[in-house]
């Protein structure tokens, strides 16, 4: 008689690679026993495809359902949830569908289920309250450089070669892919300021702004940061979709003189 | 949606009724919020909670406010041989801090293992061994939370080798060492006595039903194994079969009335034919002896 760690061991390993059923079960004819097993199988991978269904739905749309679920069967042959909650379960499917050889034609598809994904994360964030325009519309000019900001818990920025934010929203509601141009560059905001996601353009530079501000920098580093990058980067541009997107929470002094 | 501060607790922890109850789910939000229902209670999967914010504890918040509310996990892994995810069981106790449950239910089942989340209620083997192992868990769950949890009889698909106990006194050994209660899932007694080939009535007369304080019914598929050999499969996925009616008669006859829930998870319809499960539940209940006819009988 197995332990009940080996016994879980081998019944684990059976469900997620196939192969020979579990010793330990009890039920008459193989083939029958097989057949019961499979109840187990399909509770593992038909639930979790369709888990990943739920939460890539413009990335199904895009590719049909048979093929979808061919791809997402083999993304959890490969990677079992490692939490009981399902609601962010999928999050490496993004780059697995980037390096999926059958999806190379579509070399968007990546980039639209990273727009799925924030989507997705942005709806179950952290609640929190956008800023008053009022506070940053009042603020002195001399002592903006040294602010630093809070930004939304849900605040996502994106950047693609592609214009995976047009694919997506063309393709959110529609029945069938329809031709579009695919070519981007496009950047991407996507942010839940009360109940609805906000998916937004954004100008060309918001990301590594935004990944500044959100790592403590003050506007002044986060802009010689971004411009590094993006040499014309329109500052106020950037704010202001930031501010009318309600992904800035708060603003603090840094103290310096100004 | 309504607006309510996100930190607004419930006004207190509120039993759950003896009274037909329905599992919520997100397609019925708005009908719940706009047409108040006459629904004695709801249960919700303590996993589909368990995100940071967002609409789905809006929602919760708002519906918990005006309903009494049951927990159901179905991620613990209570029956796993490897030890609790302590993670997990902080996320729970702040979900049961937050919503102040009338009652906190899981399965007699394990899901996890070394390698991840396996997605499913998985079979054990009834014997000393593993009811030592369930009763550790379900200690800890009950020391962490501060509560009595509620433990159900799952699904089985066949039987297990290395079993040396029958799953009624296998429950009733656990209940009377962790104090935890028991929740009868009737429509898995149906299952697993068809899968089986055991008599569910002589299952649900000899079940303790003096532990139970809350009862399931679901509907179930019918298929057959490769055998031939007729298997039913717990899907959640349409009404309540008419044998399950039966059984839960026959169970409320002898408990008296408990608390009843309707589970649909999945092809979930629009929330009429949720509800119109919810009044046959009640019309069952209505029928059952009053609180109390086999109260007598619960001394340990």
């Amino acid at each position: 008689m197995p332990s009940q760690t080996e016994f879980q061991t081998r019944f684990a390993h059976a469900l997620h690679h196939g192969g020979p059923l579990p010793a330990g079960l009890a039920a008459g004819p193989p083939q029958a026993a097989g057949s019961r097993f499979d109840i187990h199988r399909n509770n593992l991978y038909a639930g979790l495809v369709d888990t990943l269904a739920a939460a890539y739905p413009v990335v199904q749309r895009l590719v049909g359902e048979a093929f979808f679920r061919a791809m997402a069967r083999a993304f959890v042959a490969r990677h079992l949830p490692q939490t009981p909650v399902l609601l962010h379960y999928g999050g490496a499917f993004p780059d697995f569908i980037a390096a999926f050889p059958p999806a190379a034609g579509l070399p968007y598809l990546a980039d639209v289920a990273r727009i799925e994904r924030a989507w997705l994360q942005a709806w179950h964030a952290a609640d929190a309250v956008p800023l008053d325009p009022a506070r940053w519309a009042g603020t002195d000019p001399r002592e903006a450089p040294h602010l630093r900001f809070a930004l939304h818990p849900s605040l996502q920025v994106l950047e693609s070669p592609w214009a995976a934010r047009d694919i997506w929203q063309t393709h959110r509601h529609d029945r069938a892919p329809r031709p579009l141009e695919a070519r981007g560059p496009q950047t991407t905001l996507i942010c839940r300021p009360r109940e609805t996601v906000q998916v937004r353009p954004a100008p060309a530079g918001t990301c590594p702004l935004v990944r500044a501000l959100a790592c403590g920098s003050t506007l002044e580093d986060a802009m010689a940061h971004a411009t590094r990058v993006y040499p014309d980067l329109d500052l106020a541009a950037c704010l202001g979709v930031l501010l009318r997107a309600g992904a800035i929470t708060d603003l603090s002094p840094t103290g310096r003189p100004s | 949606m309504t607006t309510h501060t996100h930190d607004s607790r419930p006004p207190r922890p509120s039993p759950v009724p003896a009274s037909a109850g329905v599992g919520l789910k997100p397609a019925h939000y708005k009908n719940i919020l706009e047409d108040h229902p006459p629904v004695g209670w709801f249960e919700v999967h303590a996993e589909n909670y368990m995100g940071d914010g967002g609409p789905p504890h809006h929602y919760l918040q708002a519906i918990r406010r005006d309903y009494p509310l049951s927990l159901h996990g179905v991620g613990l892994s209570i029956g796993g041989a490897g030890p609790l995810d302590r993670e997990h069981l902080g996320r729970l106790a702040a979900l049961v801090n937050r919503y102040e449950p009338g009652l906190f239910s899981e399965h007699l089942a394990w899901s996890t293992h070394d390698t991840g989340y396996l997605n499913d209620l998985l079979p054990l083997p009834y014997n000393e061994t593993t009811l030592k192992r369930v009763c550790e868990h379900v200690q800890e769950v009950q020391d962490l939370l501060g509560r009595r949890m509620l433990l159900e009889n799952p699904s089985r698909y066949f039987p297990l080798e290395g079993a040396t106990l029958g799953e009624i006194e296998f429950l009733q050994e656990l209940a009377r060492r962790t104090g935890c209660g028991l929740l009868l899932d009737v429509n898995n007694v149906q299952i697993s006595a068809v899968n089986n080939a055991f008599d569910p009535r002589d299952y649900l007369d000899a079940f303790p039903l003096w532990l139970v304080e809350e009862i399931h019914v679901a509907g179930h598929d019918r298929q057959q194994d490769a055998a031939g050999a007729p298997l039913l499969i717990d899907t959640h996925d349409r009404p309540v079969d008419a044998t399950v009616w039966s059984l839960l008669g026959r169970v409320l006859e002898r408990s008296g009335p408990r608390p009843v829930l309707v589970e649909w998870d999945s092809r979930i319809p629009a929330w009429e034919g949720l509800m119109s499960e919810a009044r046959r539940a009640q019309a069952c209940l209505d029928h059952a002896l009053p609180e109390g006819a086999e109260r007598h009988a619960i001394t340990d």
